[in-house]
């Protein structure tokens, strides 16, 4: 997914969270996860600030936005978590609402957890099994969640709720024992990250009775916070859930706030003078970059950078012309600088080169760079114009138009005029098409818009290679004619597709064996260029001078809820 | 109340008086003579000129002083002076090291007024901006007076249903705020896939053409109207009849009899929607949907140094300064040519 857009039928791609061993985090001087343990005093006012409110709805079952993923956690929860603290951990699966993680049974067909005892919601409800069955129920039933019909469809009944979401029924698919505290899935196959898929805030579980169309505000969870108001033109607040008492510090930790607030309507340029000043205490969006060197230089102690599991890549499309070319895609791939993408990104502190598909520190990473000079070290290292040419030429595609589509924000944009020129270089009639981040995504994924080279980026859903690989450049990612078509690329080739599939496969009973699979899976897409992989971003987060025990979490980011402003 | 000016009233007529001998002279040697002693309207027009001139020799100093190509990223590049060598985008200071800098004015002929994000010469694409810029204020101007002294000569002579037509279709696109109306035929005709096709004529995508267009049709209406109004008043005027009681054809009408009344109407508004114009295309290619990349035009530019205004103000201000000239110059300029080619408006003013 990605960080300021969602993905399928939303389109408004954010990102969540990225793996990260941070022990590999690269060359950044302050590489926090961990600033200052998780210590400080509970209690006041965590004010935050961000230019708008999460786009999309505010509905826990439909928002797919990063910023609202990062309230969720701390107000509801699922029956499995990721572990909630910094580094590698923080990738691990825990048992949450259920008492242990489930092996799956017959086959990988079925999972059954227990549920704890004595949890209960916000509205001081008891948590019972029956509300696990109404939450995958009404998540069908809203009829807007955007991963339903590819995620929870796995589901016995699923694919019938996707159909007629009104009568959805998953009497087979979920099976419940209130008295007993337990819920079965059944799963039409085999499904190597179902609990990921559940672990994520569209399977958090709600209280029987939460009305199945769209809330304007997040209903009752089970974290210790609850949402007490959510003004989209305003602000969020959270205060405390008095009904909760911590059962696993490392699924659900009580949170450290006594109110967090998250403030809508400032620049990304007011939000650094307002955390420099001491009037907030973090900004959600990205720093601008004239203000980095002000930060890194005065404000040095409160910056902390952080590796992602992401991408930053320019999907070609291989099914229109000049790029159905193998030999012109990579000589583009040849041509391109990706240092100086990194400068435009914000230096070698805040990105790194690369050349393939999967982010480094991610489940079947193995470092592959066939497109630079001197390759074999699996590291980009420089451009090589001379190959370019040579195969440019041979492609026999110089003189096409060309034009290059990406977003009006500042860095995208400047993304953008880099290719115009470089392809205006190698002999190629390019343009720039900016359209508004809104409009820029889905118009990049619908194939009758037929878009020649389309900037794009991706942040890992959860840690499992198919989610870049399958999700981005699978066959069945690939839907024309739709807005919700996440392989902007059309790439599908069958060889590779089955390669995949068998890699899915494995990773039911051998994840490690499956992860060889996709390392291969990897170099053979990367070869086939239907990209311009760019660089693996880091994410930088300004906090105010108070603000003690910061965490950064791998999938979840900014652990908001353990951050002591007392 | 109206003062009566002997001299200007003398003027208006055509006669002046030179050495104690009466002296005859056409309107437009009067009207030259008039503009003429006007220094300000003619320091404007000196100003609009040299602004013309270094634009349009932005090759020239691209080329032979700055010895750069402003059109393509320089984001790796270096380059020397006063014997040391200096990256064009500079690594972030502190303790973090982060952030890239692109190199501030250099006040010498490489990287005068710096760079901006892309490593790109600012005073370069200053000048080459201008050149975009003005030709689409110049060109988009002339394009809106052409079809508006057509319409209105149309529409002002005939009369009728023809005027009636005409009249409505001008005021249905006068009925649209102007950028509004411009931002959407802008949006449109961006976004088609492969530039815009209209049976043989093909713009391809990025062309001046488009914004040009666009504007040229914004601003018909401006001009339609008040020379309408003129044509209207001019086809019962004593010396038109005359014409037509002598036979004269419609073509003679038209060509022979109005429109030399209606040029100086004509003449006077040009630097007014030059500016306005201008000042359109710079809103359009700031808000992206103007002068695409990889062209400039001033609007890019202020829009690319936005993002560089804590660091580097110099790439936004430098083309806001050009706009700001350019406009004041056009402005005066208009100015000065109503006083001269109108002297009775400054009649009006006065009383």
């Amino acid at each position: 997914m990605m960080r300021s857009r969602s993905l399928f039928p939303l389109l408004t791609l954010i990102g969540l969270a990225a793996l990260v061993l941070t022990a590999c985090g690269g060359s950044s001087k302050k590489t926090s996860s961990t600033s200052s343990s998780a210590s400080g005093a509970s209690g006041g006012t965590l004010m935050t600030v961000a230019k708008d409110a999460p786009s999309g709805s505010p509905d826990p079952q439909i928002d797919y936005t990063l910023q609202e993923w990062q309230l969720l956690i701390l107000t509801h929860d699922g029956l499995v978590g990721f572990k909630r603290v910094s580094g590698a951990e923080g990738t691990k699966l825990v048992p949450d609402l259920a008492t242990s993680i489930p092996k799956p049974t017959n086959g990988g067909k079925t999972y059954t957890f227990t549920l704890r005892k004595g949890i209960k919601f916000s509205n001081g409800k008891e948590l019972k099994a029956s509300d696990v069955k109404y939450t995958f129920e009404r998540l069908f039933k809203i009829g807007l969640s955007p991963n339903a019909g590819t995620w929870y469809n796995v589901i016995v009944g699923g694919d019938a709720c996707v159909k007629t979401p009104k009568t959805c029924n998953l009497d087979k698919g979920v099976i419940v024992n209130d008295a007993k505290g337990t819920v079965t899935f059944n799963l039409t196959h085999g499904d190597p990250e179902f609990l990921d898929k559940i672990a994520v805030p569209f399977a958090f579980i709600l209280p029987t009775g939460t009305p199945n169309k769209e809330v304007q505000i997040p209903p009752p969870g089970t974290g210790p916070y609850k949402f007490v108001e959510y003004n989209p033109n305003k602000q969020i607040k959270l205060v405390r859930n008095t009904d909760f008492k911590e059962w696993s510090k490392d699924a659900q930790p009580n949170g450290k706030p006594d109110v967090i607030l998250q403030k809508f309507g400032l620049s990304a340029e007011a939000q650094v003078t307002q955390v420099e000043n001491g009037q907030a205490d973090w900004m959600f969006d990205p720093p601008p970059a004239d203000r980095l060197n002000e930060m890194s230089t005065k404000y040095a102690n409160q910056v902390h950078v952080n590796p992602l599991t992401a991408i930053y890549y320019f999907a070609f499309n291989v099914r229109v012309p000049p790029f159905n070319n193998l030999q012109a895609r990579q000589g583009v791939n040849f041509a391109t600088d990706r240092n100086a993408l990194v400068k435009i990104y914000g230096g070698p502190n805040l990105a790194l080169p690369t050349c393939q598909i999967l982010p480094p520190n991610f489940p079947g990473y193995k470092p592959y760079c066939p497109y630079t000079k001197n390759p074999g070290s699996g590291k980009w290292t420089a451009p090589d114009m001379t190959k370019a040419q040579q195969l440019i030429n041979a492609s026999g595609t110089k003189g096409a138009l060309v034009k290059v589509n990406t977003d009006t924000t500042d860095v995208n944009k400047a993304l953008g005029l880099y290719f115009v020129g470089l392809l205006n270089k190698l002999g190629y009639k390019a343009s720039l098409q900016a359209l508004a981040p809104s409009i820029q995504y889905p118009y990049c994924q619908n194939s009758k818009n037929k878009i020649q080279f389309c900037y794009s980026s991706w942040f890992q859903d959860y840690p499992a290679a198919s989610d870049f690989l399958n999700i981005l450049l699978g066959c069945g990612s690939y839907i024309p004619n739709s807005d919700s078509s996440p392989n902007i690329a059309e790439f599908c080739t069958k060889p590779i597709q089955a390669q995949m599939d068998a890699a899915l496969q494995q990773g039911i009973t051998d994840p490690s064996g499956a992860n060889t699979k996709w390392a291969a899976v990897d170099k053979a897409v990367t070869d086939q260029a239907p990209w311009v992989a760019m660089f693996n971003p880091k994410l930088i987060d300004f906090v105010s001078k108070r603000v003690k025990g910061y965490q950064f979490n791998p999938q979840w980011y900014f652990l908001l809820g353990q951050a002591s402003v007392k | 109340m109206a003062v009566f000016e002997p001299e200007a009233e003398i003027g208006t007529l055509g006669i002046e008086e030179v050495g104690g001998e009466v002296v005859g002279r056409s309107p437009w040697e009067l009207a030259g003579r008039r503009f003429l002693r006007n220094k300000l309207a003619i320091a404007a027009a000196v100003l609009f000129v040299l602004i013309v001139a270094v634009s349009f020799a932005a090759p020239l100093y691209a080329n032979y002083v700055a010895d750069t190509d402003p059109f393509v990223s320089n984001l790796s590049g270096t380059f020397t002076q006063n014997g040391k060598t200096i990256e064009v985008i500079q690594q972030g200071t502190g303790t973090l090291g982060l952030g890239e800098t692109p190199v501030g004015p250099t006040w010498h002929a490489k990287y005068f007024l710096g760079a901006d994000s892309q490593g790109r010469d600012v005073a370069a694409r200053v000048l080459y901006g201008g050149r975009a810029s003005l030709e689409i204020g110049i060109g988009s101007a002339v394009l809106a007076a052409l079809l508006a002294v057509v319409f209105a000569l149309i529409a002002g002579f005939f009369g009728g249903w023809t005027d009636n037509l005409l009249s409505r279709l001008m005021d249905l696109i006068w009925a649209f705020p102007v950028y509004l109306l411009a931002i959407s035929l802008a949006t449109v005709l961006l976004t088609a896939p492969n530039g815009l096709k209209i049976g043989f004529l093909h713009v391809s995508p990025g062309s001046l053409w488009i914004p040009l267009v666009i504007i040229g049709i914004v601003y018909v209406p401006y001009i339609f109207r008040p020379v309408r109004g003129q044509v209207l008043s001019l086809r019962e005027r004593e010396f038109v009849e005359a014409a037509i009681a002598q036979g004269a054809s419609n073509r003679r009408l038209v060509f022979s009899e109005i429109l030399p009344n209606v040029a100086s109407t004509v003449i006077v508004l040009m630097p007014l929607i030059i500016a306005t114009t201008i000042l359109t295309e710079a809103a359009l290619s700031y808000l992206s949907i103007g002068v695409q990349a990889p062209q400039a035009s001033w609007g890019t530019i202020v829009e690319d140094g936005q993002a560089l205004l804590y660091t580097r103000p110099w790439v936004a201000i430098a083309p806001g300064i050009m706009i700001v000239l350019t406009v004041l110059a056009l402005n005066v300029l208009g100015d000065g040519l109503r006083d001269a080619l109108d002297p009775r408006s400054k009649l009006r003013t006065k009383g």
